[in-house]
Parts: structure tokens; C-alpha cells; sequence
């Protein structure tokens, strides 16, 4: 039978399936950090059991961790005591951290170091207490996050318990044009079907523009398949992928490299292969996009004008975009273009890799950073920091006034002093503009490295193109 | 695991859609190293003012609200991170069930490990109970797991789904994790052949 790539490797990971219960799972790779693990530890210990394989989990300090000098001891002491025990429970239980003390030089946000190291191949199925997982499935692989009990379960015994997801064709047909990116085609198929519109569905990125993606730009797309409701977001993989892994510390070699890669080609759907549902965006039309609401779907096109809730038929979405609107202090039907900016964030595992910091410093380059913005570039990982630096982008957005920093989530979630002042607006390249995201009463407009180096450069929302 | 049988409450009614992980329980009280405690900052943004004091205005602050099992909330009810601290603050409050018409995955499976029961209702009467408990603030419901039947006060009893193997594991408290150890003969044999 025509089987989907989520199909193929979900079947290939299958230990046990009994009638009427969901499907014992085989776990390849589990990455954690230290903020959805310390609970699912307590619970081995009181199991009075180990981590059934420390060599296929992985941790790292990307959560909490400041991103100002390492050197120092950490503030905040609720962080401090999350990282003490992370760094306990690893070392109890044989795991190698990329951290702090030990690992250093390859720390760095849980999605951009699976990918960089190589630990994420084709054909895994890789789990974090993490919902940014998906970000792995641009390897062709099955990424999804899991909660602490399943970090618990997966630690104890390699394996889940999962049912199987119906599949979703997501196709990007077309060429992007110059200054649209792919944040901007993963901004966009939010905003047309909604955050909830992958609930129950994985989605398999396909197309012409697909295609023609760099790695990075491919896991900029499935990192933020969650925002659209979607657990797991898939590409399949091709010699770009093969490329990318070949030669990393954990990739396969010799005969092994051989043997995968043959597996490996034989993952991509089938071409007569049928999925649940097909959704479709264009990539020819689209524009650099941006968000204006309190959630991801709340998108649109740079130059577009904020939707007016009084001709939304539907009343809970109507009353959904009235609340958001008063949150963020903007109006029905205004230009988002021009509006005042007080933070501008490059950074998260959405697009911290050297791509994203190559873009962004291509246009600071000879610019200067607007009076009274506070621009922050936070690497996604300690390697990509060390690349930037030998490149010299480190120098040209401290010249233009960014600050360049250490690599974790940071401004993303702002558990660590990286906190956006209540009421200020950040235009930011990470995932999320919930309420409150990057610190309490912050406002946030999601947007790709580009958008967000011009917005910096003029001090107000800014289309790239037009600089 | 929590069991689940059954319960009899009334309700705490919370219309908005799309609520997130971020407002069931901000990001900044994931520092936390164990499950407890966290009822107190469910909801923490809507719920007080800068200087800790309770919005009179928003509904979990209201003094009746005050031991209610049930929570009535808008479309796509979780969506956002995967933290489990989202149901631990919800049942830290004391919430053992939350109606919607829809919620994000990994909420839903995460609320199920932690004795929540996630109730999945059509549109229409997803309508209808909000206008019930507007009509009457009082309005209580008797949810019944074993016969997977939500009872409305005019005596209509509706249906809602749940998978049977959650169900099983809900109403008999059984820890999943024990039952995948207990595999651990599949799981080797899986470890010898692939991995
Ligand atoms: S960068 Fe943001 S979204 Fe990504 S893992 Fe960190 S907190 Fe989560």
C-alpha cells in the first residue's frame, strides 16, 4: 500500500500495538532541558529506576539560562536551582549536558543543537518537553513535543504511548520573491487556516518552494507547525538534507552512513500516497508578513491593514480580535507599516541559526540601529555564535548598536532576565505574540530577520524592501 | 496516575477562545522543580493586578467561584507550549474537567495523564451551556465518566467522547508508565532488531 513518510516511519517505530490502546512508540533521540524534566526525574527516582538509554538522550541549558556573561553566578535563584538539579540529574544518570560546566562550547537552544550535532537524522522519531519540537521534521523525521509524564515515560522506557495522527498535504507551490523568506510562508499558512487548523493532523510540507530550501529555511517552516495546531511538522528528505547531516559529530559513517542513507531515500511519500486533508499557499503572491494579535494566526500581509472586527460574522472569533486588539493598543483597519517599535528580538529556534543572522546583518551593515530601540541578536547555539563571530557579524551589529549575545531562548519566553517592559512593543523573528510571551503586558509583532533588522534600523515597523 | 469517576459541580464559565498555555500559566513560573502550588498563578495575568492584588472583575477571583470542579471554556482550549504545568495549575485550583468544543494535542494528552478530563462538546451545545450558566450562574453539572455522559439540570444527558484506552486507564487510576515497563521483553526485542 502507498504510505506517507509519516507512515513510514511511524511503522518502523511500532514495538507493541494492542487492540483498542494507543501504539507503543520506539523513541530514537529524547533532547530535554532543564524546565520540563526536573518533575519527570523525581518520578524515576521514586520509581527507584535509571534512564533506560543515556545514549540517546541529550540535554541542554537553553530555557532559563541568561544570555549575558556565563561566568557570572545566575541571579535568580529559582533558575540557579533549576540548572543545579538538571545538571544533577544528568549526571546521575549518564547524560550528556550541553550546558554550562560541561559541554559548553556545543550549547545552545534545544532545536538549533539537535540539528547542528546531527544527533537529528532522517527517519528518527525524536521527543522534547518541548512543543517546538516539529522543528526536526524538516530532516524528515517525526519531532513532536511531548509533557513532563511523557518525558517520564520516555526516560523510563524509550517509548510512548501514541496514536496515530491523520497526515495533512501542506503545498507550497511557486517561488518566493526577493525579501519574502520562509518565516514569512509559515506566518502565512497560519494566518490562513488558523491556529487550530492542524489539530489531530501532522503536516507534510511539500512543493516547488519547499524544494528549493536551504535546511535552515526548511526548519524556520516545521518549528512553527505547533502554532497552527499541528504536533508534528514533516519535509522529506533529499540530497539537501543528506548534505546537510553528512560529516556532523553524530552522523552515521563508512558503512553505516551507506546503510541509512538507502533507508533514508526510501522515505519520502509515495507518489499515489493519500493524506486526510490538503491545505495549499502560494508562494508567488506572498508578501513579507506580520502579526498584529495576541496569536500566531493573527497574520498578515506588511503592507496589509489590520482586519476590522465588525465584519467578522462569527461572534467568539469577532469578540476573540476586539480583545487582542485592545491588548495590543492598535486599531481596526490601520497600517501596521510606521508603527512605533521599542525592542527588536533576532533570536529563538525559529530563526537564530546563521542564516537568519547572516540575513539580519546584511542589512545592518553601514546602518545604525534607531535611537531609543533596545536591538538584542541572541545566537541560537554556542557554534553558531563562534561562526557569526568568525564571519564578523558580531562587529557589525555591535556597530550598528545590537547587542550580540549568549545563545538560549531568551526574549522568546522571557524566563530569564530578557524581559520585554509591559506595554512596549517588540517586533520579534520568534514563534509566539501570545499575551504576555515576552514578559508580562509586552506586546509582540512576529516577523521574519529581515522585517525585524529594518524595523530596527528605522525605529517603526518596516517592509525590508523598501530600505 | 489520577482517577477520574465521576463529579457533580457547578460551573466556572471562561469565554474566550484560542486560551494558551501562556495564560493558563505564564512562562516566568516554569522555574518550578515539583507539580505543586501552581493553582495560585493559574490564570495570573487576567487574574491580578501588577501589585498582586485580585481583579474583583475577572471570574476565578468571584468568593462563589471557590471550589468549582468544572471549567466552561471557549474553542481550541490549551493550544501553545507543552507544558504539563497547564494542568497542574488547573487541577492545582481544583478543576477536574474543562468543556470546549476543541483542544490542542498535547494539552489534551497531557490533562488525561493528570486526572483533567477534557470534554469535547458540539458547537451548539457548547452555546447552549454558556447560555445556561449565563441565564444561571448556578447552573450545576453531573459528569460521569464510565458512561462517558455529561447531565445538564433539565435532565438531558450528553454524550462525549473519550479514546477507551484513556478512559480505562482514567476510571482504574493506572499508571501508564508501570504498564509500558511491564513491556520491557517487546521493547529489547524492538532494541536488538533496529536500534
Ligand atoms: S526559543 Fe522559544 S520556542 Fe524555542 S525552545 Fe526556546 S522558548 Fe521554546
Amino acid at each position: 500500500m502507498a504510505k506517507t513518510l509519516f507512515e513510514k516511519i511511524w511503522d518502523a517505530h511500532v514495538v507493541a500495538q494492542e487492540p483498542d490502546s494507543p501504539a507503543v512508540l520506539y523513541i530514537d533521540l529524547h533532547l530535554i532541558h532543564e524546565v520540563t524534566s526536573p518533575q519527570a526525574f523525581d518520578g524515576l527516582r521514586k520509581r527507584g529506576i535509571k534512564v533506560r538509554r543515556p545514549d540517546r538522550t541529550f540535554g541542554t541549558l537553553d530555557h532559563g539560562i541568561p544570555t549575558t556573561d556565563r561566568s557570572l553566578p545566575i541571579v535568580d535563584a529559582l533558575a540557579a536551582r533549576q540548572i543545579e538539579i538538571m545538571e544533577r540529574n544528568c549526571a546521575e544518570n549518564g547524560i550528556q549536558l550541553y550546558g554550562i560546566k560541561t559541554g559548553a562550547d556545543k550549547q545552545g537552544i534545544v532545536h538549533v543543537i539537535g540539528p547542528e550535532l546531527g544527533l537529528t537524522q532522517p527517519g528518527m522519531t525524536i521527543v522534547c518537553g518541548d512543543s517546538h519540537t516539529a522543528t526536526h521534521g524538516a530532516f524528515g523525521s517525526l519531532g513532536f513535543g511531548i509533557g513532563t509524564s511523557e518525558v517520564e515515560m520516555v526516560l523510563s522506557t524509550q517509548c510512548l504511548l501514541q496514536r496515530q495522527a491523520k497526515t495533512c498535504n501542506v503545498r507550497v507551490d511557486g517561488a518566493l520573491k526577493k525579501g519574502v523568506t520562509a518565516k514569512d510562508i509559515i506566518l502565512g499558512i497560519i494566518a490562513k487556516y488558523g491556529v487550530g487548523g492542524g489539530t489531530g493532523l501532522v503536516y507534510e510540507y511539500t512543493g516547488a518552494a519547499i524544494r528549493a530550501m536551504s535546511m535552515e529555511e526548511r526548519m524556520t517552516i516545521c518549528n512553527m507547525s505547533i502554532e497552527g495546531g499541528s504536533r508534528a511538522g514533516l519535509i522529506a528528505p533529499d540530497e539537501t538534507t543528506f548534505n546537510f547531516v553528512a560529516g556532523r559529530e553524530f552522523a552515521p559513517r563508512g558503512a553505516e552512513w551507506d546503510a541509512k542513507l538507502a533507508w533514508w531515500k526510501t522515505l519520502p511519500s509515495d507518489a499515489d500516497a493519500q493524506y486526510d486533508v490538503t491545505y495549499s499557499l502560494d508562494a508567488d503572491a506572498l508578501e513579507p508578513m506580520i502579526t498584529y494579535g495576541t496569536n500566531p494566526g493573527m497574520g498578515m500581509g506588511i503592507t496589509d491593514r489590520i482586519p476590522d472586527p465588525d465584519r467578522i460574522a462569527d461572534l467568539s472569533q469577532r469578540k476573540a480580535l476586539e480583545k487582542a486588539l485592545t491588548y495590543m493598543g492598535l486599531q481596526p483597519n490601520q497600517q501596521l507599516l510606521g508603527h512605533k517599535v521599542d525592542v527588536v528580538f533576532i533570536g529563538s529556534c525559529t530563526n537564530s541559526r546563521i542564516s537568519d543572522l547572516r540575513e539580519a546583518a546584511a542589512l545592518l551593515k553601514g546602518r545604525k540601529v534607531a535611537d531609543g530601540v533596545r536591538a538584542v541578536v541572541v545566537p541560537g547555539s554556542a557554534q553558531v555564535k563562534r561562526q557569526a563571530e568568525a564571519e564578523g557579524l558580531d562587529r557589525i551589529f555591535k556597530e550598528s548598536g545590537a547587542e550580540w549575545r549568549e545563545a538560549g531562548c531568551s526574549y522568546c519566553i522571557a524566563i530569564n532576565p530578557d524581559v520585554v517592559p509591559e506595554g512596549q512593543y517588540c517586533i520579534s523573528t520568534s514563534n509566539r505574540n501570545f499575551e504576555g510571551r515576552q514578559g508580562k503586558g509586552s506586546r509582540s509583532f512576529l516577523a521574519s530577520p529581515l522585517t525585524a533588522a529594518a524595523s530596527a534600523v528605522a525605529g517603526k515597523v518596516t517592509d525590508a524592501r523598501t530600505l | 496516575m489520577s482517577q477520574f469517576t465521576s463529579i457533580s459541580s457547578k460551573v466556572v464559565s471562561l469565554n474566550a477562545e484560542n486560551v494558551d498555555t501562556d495564560q493558563i500559566i505564564p512562562a516566568r513560573f516554569l522555574k518550578v522543580t515539583d507539580k505543586l502550588g501552581l493553582g495560585a498563578q493559574l490564570f495570573c495575568d487576567w487574574r491580578y493586578n501588577a501589585d498582586g492584588s485580585a481583579k474583583p472583575d475577572f471570574v476565578l477571583n468571584k468568593p462563589e467561584m471557590k471550589g468549582r470542579q468544572v471549567l466552561l471554556a471557549g474553542d481550541n482550549f490549551g493550544c501553545g507550549s507543552s507544558r504539563e504545568h497547564a494542568p497542574w495549575a488547573l487541577t492545582g485550583f481544583g478543576f477536574r474537567a474543562v468543556i470546549s468544543t476543541s483542544f490542542a494535542d498535547i494539552f489534551k494528552s497531557n490533562s488525561l495523564k493528570n486526572g483533567l478530563l477534557p470534554i469535547m462538546v458540539d458547537k451548539e451545545t457548547h452555546a447552549q451551556l454558556f447560555s445556561l450558566v449565563e441565564e444561571d450562574p448556578n447552573t450545576s453539572l453531573s459528569i460521569d465518566l464510565a458512561s462517558q455522559t455529561m447531565t445538564l439540570p433539565d435532565g438531558r444527558a450528553v454524550h462525549f467522547p473519550i479514546d477507551s484506552f484513556s478512559k480505562t486507564c482514567l476510571l482504574n487510576g493506572v499508571d501508564e508508565i508501570g504498564y509500558v515497563l511491564g513491556m520491557r521483553e517487546q521493547i529489547e526485542r524492538y532494541e536488538s532488531t533496529h536500534a
